[in-house]
């Protein structure tokens, strides 16, 4: 498609693409997994990486690079699962607050506003406290998709405001078309774009947390993900023992994968912004 | 008179119904969820191995309802907890007992004070001015270098940044203390040697925290200036022979400015947490740290207390800088 | 005969605009010739996008990227010879803004900085000229043109918002003539406005004029401002300098086919035919036609006139015009 070509141009979108398609790659080898990720002491443990194991072994006796694998899925999965619940959220706050107007948008305003200024990490911490015991990855996306729709919903409610002023909303109105089908049918085109621009940003800050909360031991241990692979890492002293292999996989892979997503997500919007496209014009 | 009526009057109303809110929130949050804090408690002290004598559990989990607030009804509960919050009463803490949360908040707090404060306020103002500059020269090369210097930094969450610097320049060269906010065994005394040692375990957590700060301020800000370029009056000072250092500082970064004086109280919540989580990675003894344990020993009131604490305080702080905001804006100032 | 203080000859500024690979070029002033002289007012008049801000920039020498000067060259009197604008220095262009020629953008709403009171603009404006005053030296040489001109003194002490769009306009041109330039350039100064700051608007720049003695360059769509004001006009069409005339004889006797539409849309007292005005629309000015840009239009058009650009003819000592119905034929 002519998009993806134009925005193959941009070195950032091409760069990131190609490392989120290896990381993809990574996250597929899990079905041919020759180990269950769950189990300990399926092969010797503290070994330094070599040729029968790619990345070493750790000290719970499992293949870090397999590990790897199904941890780069799992911090995909939650991402991706708390990033689509809040972006329905989102564009649901978003579009009411900005075609209804009025009260309805103070009140869905100062809720989203509030949430935004909140210290969220603690609440999200004493949250996940709690309900430790229940956590796996669906609920742990939920419980961060419940925080993370309200600075998009800002976002997406500015477009909506901007589109309601324009004549095609009168024109269709004045012809009769209902509410939801305008929204639906008119709007959506436009909010697309921002919606998925948006939810990518939305998963490096849910993949961020999750890493966070793993450290602080704050979800399911057994489930392997980039957070709870390094916390596992730390509390075996892979520091002091030096096993760096343990160690750097899970703090690499997150590096390449959150930045990946940053400059996918600045690319595209930049793409989406005719101001941007101007910008670079003949000079020099 | 429209300025008090029309900005001052609602943003205070918003002030006290946020924190009304938010600690409301608090309240509520570990009463609604499927195992209650004494049952966790109890769970937790089994699991690590304690033996509970089962003659006197019952007294025990009065006596732990009773530290964690839960006797009576939620009504009565609710009226008290307020009660003991304008008290500056959050309890007694758990795994420090009987040492009240409060006390325990009041020590770890000018610690982390202290670094918040210095590191916001250089990755504002160095983050600013350096993306100020970069956003004026926007098509300089050393401009675009740094842009992606910036575009690499950002995104990367507080937790990683802070453990790779650690590892880095703790670990594999030896410069910087591993942890700690000073040497083990040193006195608090207001000497240099003292302040020198506080410096040097300061040094990695407060690079983190600016370094990442700094990355978001001066693209934001490069990105502000590079739109205030374009605007009309900045073109009309150019066509009036404008000198250009004046043109940039009290065209454009004037003007840049109060969008950034927006964007840090927006963000404020966010470096905040960011800097537990830092201290938590250096186990730098301020409120972060404080909350580990917390966590790590389900000490609920001191989690309720650092968390209802930091919402007034962070409310507090945007509010003040809401306040500050007509002072450079005119046009709120005389609307 | 007065002097020529500003000339161009055969002067080409493009846009070049580069959109995601494809190139584009806008041929916004494509080879004028102008002269104009000392104590004048001179008109631009033409349609929207007809390249008339384009061409004020160019003479105010603000040519940046993605506008480019293709060719041709700007003249600017500032001694006994004639300057050609492109052989100065940037520090040098600099101090001719608004020195030797200053600008009155259009849209003056937003041209003010509004974070600063006015008086702070003006202050800026002095000190990056005049050195060795003081804030307050300042600020007084303010006061008083803004008391000489007939303005309240409490503008000075407003900021921008607090201002209304006439005022700001009245202000722009009042920091236009500060320095007492050679050129005051105008770009639609009374475009968005009411009828009656119009008029406050246009009698200010006369004053101005009257009192500097100097030349002001005024572009406008509005025919009747011209009438109002203007000494001589000249017609402006896709980028090109089509007719040239004083007032009276551009509205009395228009030649140019176009200048004849223009004149013949107007309204006139006890006329109460209908108006006609130019048919089709104004031609992008990326795919320019072919010959003399009006020729889809014109109703006289020739075979000549699709292939060749017709140059200017003389028809009296302030009259010329580019068409081939005068001319060779």
């Amino acid at each position: 498609m002519r998009t993806l070509r134009d925005l193959f141009r941009d070195y950032r979108f091409a760069l990131s693409f190609c490392v989120l398609c290896m990381l993809l790659a990574l996250a597929f080898l899990t079905t041919f997994s020759p180990y269950d990720p769950t189990l300990w002491g399926v092969v010797p443990r503290d070994l330094k990486p070599s040729w029968t194991y790619f990345l070493g072994t750790s000290s719970k006796g499992q293949d870090v690079f397999w590990q790897a694998t199904f941890a780069v899925r799992n911090s995909l999965i939650v991402s991706v699962i708390a990033g689509t619940v809040s972006r329905v959220f989102a564009v649901l706050v978003g579009m009411i607050a900005g075609y209804k107007g009025g009260g309805t948008d103070r009140v869905l305003m100062f809720i989203s506003d509030t949430l935004l200024v909140m210290p969220l990490f603690l609440i999200i911490v004493l949250l996940a406290m709690l309900v430790r015991d229940k956590m796996n990855l669906v609920t742990l996306g939920l419980l961060l998709a419940f925080f993370g729709w309200a600075w998009d919903a800002r976002v997406i409610r500015s477009q909506i405001l901007s589109l309601r002023e324009r004549e095609f909303t009168q024109t269709a109105v004045l012809s009769g078309t209902g509410t939801l089908r305008l929204v639906l049918n008119e709007y959506m085109p436009f909010a697309t774009p921002l919606v998925f621009s948006t939810l990518i940003n939305n998963m490096s800050w849910e993949i961020g947390m999750e890493i966070t909360l793993a450290i602080l031991g704050l979800v399911n241990m057994d489930i392997p993900t980039l957070g709870t692979m390094l916390q596992w890492a730390i509390s075996y002293q892979a520091v002091l023992l030096g096993y760096w292999w343990w160690l750097s996989t899970p703090v690499i892979l997150s590096v390449l994968l959150f930045v990946a997503l940053y400059w996918l997500s600045v690319s595209i919007s930049e793409y989406l912004d005719p101001r941007t496209r101007i910008q670079r014009v003949g000079a020099e | 008179m429209a300025f008090i009526k029309r900005y001052l009057i609602p943003r205070i109303i918003q002030y006290f119904l946020v924190i009304f809110l938010g600690i409301t929130a608090v309240f509520f949050i570990p009463r609604f969820t499927p195992s209650d804090p004494v049952e966790r408690t109890i769970t937790q002290l089994r699991s690590q191995g304690s033996y509970l004598d089962p003659a006197s559990m019952d007294d025990f989990i009065a006596d732990l309802t009773e530290l964690y607030g839960l006797e009576g009804s939620m009504l009565q509960q609710y009226g008290a907890f307020w009660q003991r919050l304008f008290r500056g009463d959050f309890g007694v803490s758990f795994f420090q007992f009987p040492t009240p949360v409060i006390e325990l908040i009041g020590t770890s707090l000018p610690w982390t004070l202290g670094l918040l404060l210095t590191t916001t306020f250089f990755s504002w103002t160095l983050g600013n001015i350096i993306g100020g500059v970069a956003g004026y020269f926007s098509r300089k090369g050393w401009s675009r270098a740094l842009d992606t210097v910036a575009m690499i930094v950002r995104p990367l969450p507080y937790y990683i940044f802070a453990f790779a610097l650690l590892l880095l320049l703790a670990y594999v060269v030896r410069w910087f203390p591993v942890s700690g906010g000073t040497s083990i065994g040193r006195k608090v005394v207001l000497n240099w040697p003292f302040i020198k040692d506080v410096l040097w375990h300061s040094f990695l957590p407060a690079l983190s925290l600016t370094s990442l700060g700094g990355a978001v301020n001066f693209q934001t800000m490069k990105l502000i200036v590079q739109n205030v370029n374009a605007e009309d009056f900045v073109q009309y000072a150019k066509f009036g022979g404008v000198t250009e250092g004046r043109i940039v500082s009290r065209y454009v970064i004037r003007n840049a400015m109060l969008p950034q004086i927006t964007n840090l109280a927006l963000s404020l919540g966010q470096i905040f947490s960011g800097a537990l989580i830092t201290e938590i990675v250096f186990s730098y003894p301020g409120v972060g740290t404080l909350l580990y344990n917390a966590i790590v020993t389900g000490d609920y009131n001191l989690i309720m207390g650092i968390t209802a604490l930091s919402i007034v305080a962070i409310t507090t702080a945007i509010l003040v800088i809401d306040l500050l905001y007509p002072l450079f804006d005119p046009r709120v100032r005389y609307m | 005969m007065d002097k020529t203080i500003l000339r161009t000859e055969q002067l080409k500024a493009f846009y070049v605009l580069d959109v995601l690979g494809t190139q584009k070029v806008v041929k916004a002033v494509n080879g004028v010739d102008l002269e104009i002289r000392e104590n004048e007012i001179y008109g631009i008049a033409g349609e929207s996008g007809c390249g008339k801000t384009t061409l004020l920039k160019a003479l105010f020498a603000a040519i940046e990227p993605p506008l480019r000067l293709i060719g041709g060259k700007v003249y600017y009197s500032l001694f006994i010879e004639e300057t050609d604008v492109s052989s100065l220095s940037a520090e040098e262009k600099r101090r001719l803004r608004w020195e030797y020629v200053s600008y009155v953008p259009q849209g003056s709403m937003s041209v003010l900085n509004p974070v600063i009171k006015v008086k702070e603009t003006y202050r800026d404006f002095i000190e990056s000229h005049v050195s060795g005053r003081t804030k307050e030296e300042a600020f007084e040489i303010a006061r008083r043109q803004i008391a000489e001109l007939g303005l309240p003194q409490k503008i000075l002490d407003a900021y921008p918002h607090q201002l209304s769009g006439g005022m700001r306009q009245r202000v722009t041109i009042a920091l236009a003539a500060l320095l007492k330039p050679r050129i005051i350039i105008c770009d639609e100064p009374t475009t968005a406005l009411d009828v009656v700051v119009q008029r406050g608007v246009v009698q200010l720049l006369r004053d101005i004029q009257g009192y500097l003695e100097n030349t002001i360059i005024l572009v406008t769509h509005d025919m009747g401002v011209h009438a109002n004001i203007a000494d001589r006009i000249g017609i402006m069409y896709a980028g090109k300098m089509v007719e040239e005339a004083t007032t009276e004889v551009i509205f009395g006797n228009p030649v140019h086919p176009y200048t004849q539409y223009l004149i013949n849309s107007l309204p006139r007292f006890g006329d109460k035919t209908t108006r006609e005005s130019v048919p089709g629309s104004p031609p992008s000015l990326i795919n320019l036609p072919s010959g003399c840009p009006f020729h889809p239009r014109c109703p006289y058009v020739l075979d000549i006139c699709t292939e060749q650009m017709p140059s200017f003819v003389d028809l009296d000592t302030h009259h010329r015009v580019a068409c081939w119905l005068v001319g060779e034929g």
